[in-house]
């Protein structure tokens, strides 16, 4: 059952196969091209302030798909449909962030790539700007699942999500981008060990939320 | 699954929206065979009482003792709207392990086999309750729990649903089916769920 759902979920979110999903990757490379267009191609500044940016495009990507993750699976009535087959929220909500982290996670990796060339980004501070979104993409994915899950019920759940995600997502930031500016890999240990955290919390949390939305 | 005959007890059962209650002290048995119908008019509680049953909300007071596999109907088709209907009933038919001969049997005897390329969302509202009811169908769960089963549906459609229900029943099924219109099953019995709604001094007491 558990694989019969990820298959399912997978199909739904992956880029070019869901319904617009390859809109948070577009949105990450388009604003990697736009930056060298506002601040002069001078680069010595973009080598400097480009991994922040990629850092900063990667957690305003990390907000797009989050409308879609629960909501429209609540309004279809599909988690009760499982729940009436033995499975537990938790269960849903740990298959759901998996499938939604690999749908956004691998490719906003492989559109660093092109990211990181446009920005003058080489060398070492690549390499720690790969290794810190390879940690740090499943916190974010983590946080957005917890928030999609509690604003799901809300009438303007979607606008909230974006603004709760900000705040929660700060410490993945200031640790992954400033790994960067201090060439230093140690803080990437935080990055990765807030992303357990709360990728262990975030089933909880947001299987909570779907028993919880179904009350009101 | 198991061996054991199917049952569904609700007993002393109290349900509440919101602040208010809705009805009290609401107790069935119903045992294999067995089929009832719940009536009641729109707001009275009929869906909050099929979601208690089914053990997605917990009820403000009283207990259900489900023996069976459930299956639930409501107004949602729990099927994904950009998927053709064919894709999205395999999904389902892939989780409750029902095998592709079974699925087509259920989707012909619901006259859905000329749709099964039509994406969901293009399906009209009778459409789509058809197309539910074959997942309830292909699911095989003992105890169907249903929700408004006619609504949206044609005469012919109609007459089918009451023809599932009795097939189901004599089969040793249980039907819960909360309904504001008749259905044709011979020896279902009903309640009408007003007869359980709190009087007047008893909800002033409540608040």
């Amino acid at each position: 059952m558990i694989l019969a759902l990820l298959r399912r979920d997978l199909a739904r979110f992956f880029p070019f196969t869901g319904s617009g999903a390859a809109l948070p990757v577009v949105f990450f490379v388009a604003v990697a091209m736009l930056f060298p267009f506002a601040v002069g191609p001078d680069a010595n500044l973009m080598a400097k302030t480009g991994g922040g940016v990629v850092w900063i495009a990667a957690l305003l990507a990390a907000i797009l798909p989050l409308e879609k993750l629960v909501a429209r699976d609540i309004e279809l009535g599909f988690f009760d449909q499982l729940r009436l087959r033995g499975l537990a929220e938790e269960a849903m909500m740990a298959v759901r962030l998996l499938a939604h982290w690999l749908s956004f996670g691998p490719p906003l990796l492989l559109a660093t790539f092109p990211a990181a060339a446009l920005l003058k980004i080489e060398g070492e501070t690549f390499r720690l700007l790969l290794a810190g979104l390879l940690a740090g993409t499943p916190g974010l994915a983590a946080i957005g699942l917890m928030i999609a899950a509690l604003t799901a019920s809300l009438r303007a759940g979607a606008a909230l999500s974006g603004l709760l995600l900000i705040p929660l997502a700060l410490p993945i930031l200031i640790f992954g981008a400033g790994a960067l500016a201090r060439q230093d890999a140690a803080s990437l240990g935080f990055v990765g060990a807030i992303s357990l955290a709360l990728v262990a919390i975030t089933p909880f949390a947001a299987g909570a939320a779907i028993r919880a939305a179904r009350e009101g | 699954m198991q061996a054991s005959a199917p049952s569904l007890t609700a007993d002393n059962l109290a349900c509440r929206r919101g602040e208010r209650l809705l009805f009290r002290r609401l107790s069935f048995r119903l045992g294999a065979g067995e089929a009832r119908h719940v009536m009641g008019a729109n707001g009275a509680g009929k869906t909050t009482l099929i979601r208690a049953v089914a053990g997605l909300t917990t009820p403000y007071a009283g207990t259900v003792t489900r023996d069976g596999a459930l299956a639930l109907l409501d107004e949602r088709t729990g099927l994904d709207p950009d998927l053709p209907l064919g894709r999205a009933l395999a999904f389902w038919a892939g989780i409750d392990r029902v095998g592709g001969l079974a699925l087509e049997s259920c989707c012909d005897r619901l006259g859905l086999g000329n749709l099964l390329d039509v994406p969901v969302r293009y399906l009209s509202t009778g459409q789509k309750k058809r197309a539910a009811l074959a997942r309830v169908l292909g699911q095989g769960a003992k105890v169907w729990l249903l929700d408004e089963p006619l609504s949206g549906l044609d005469t012919a459609s109609q007459s089918l649903v009451s023809a599932l229900v009795r097939e189901h029943c004599g089969g040793g099924g249980i039907a819960l089916i909360a309904s504001h219109q008749p259905l044709d099953v011979p020896g279902m019995t009903s309640f009408a769920i007003e007869d359980f709604a709190p009087a007047e001094a008893e909800e002033k007491e409540q608040a």
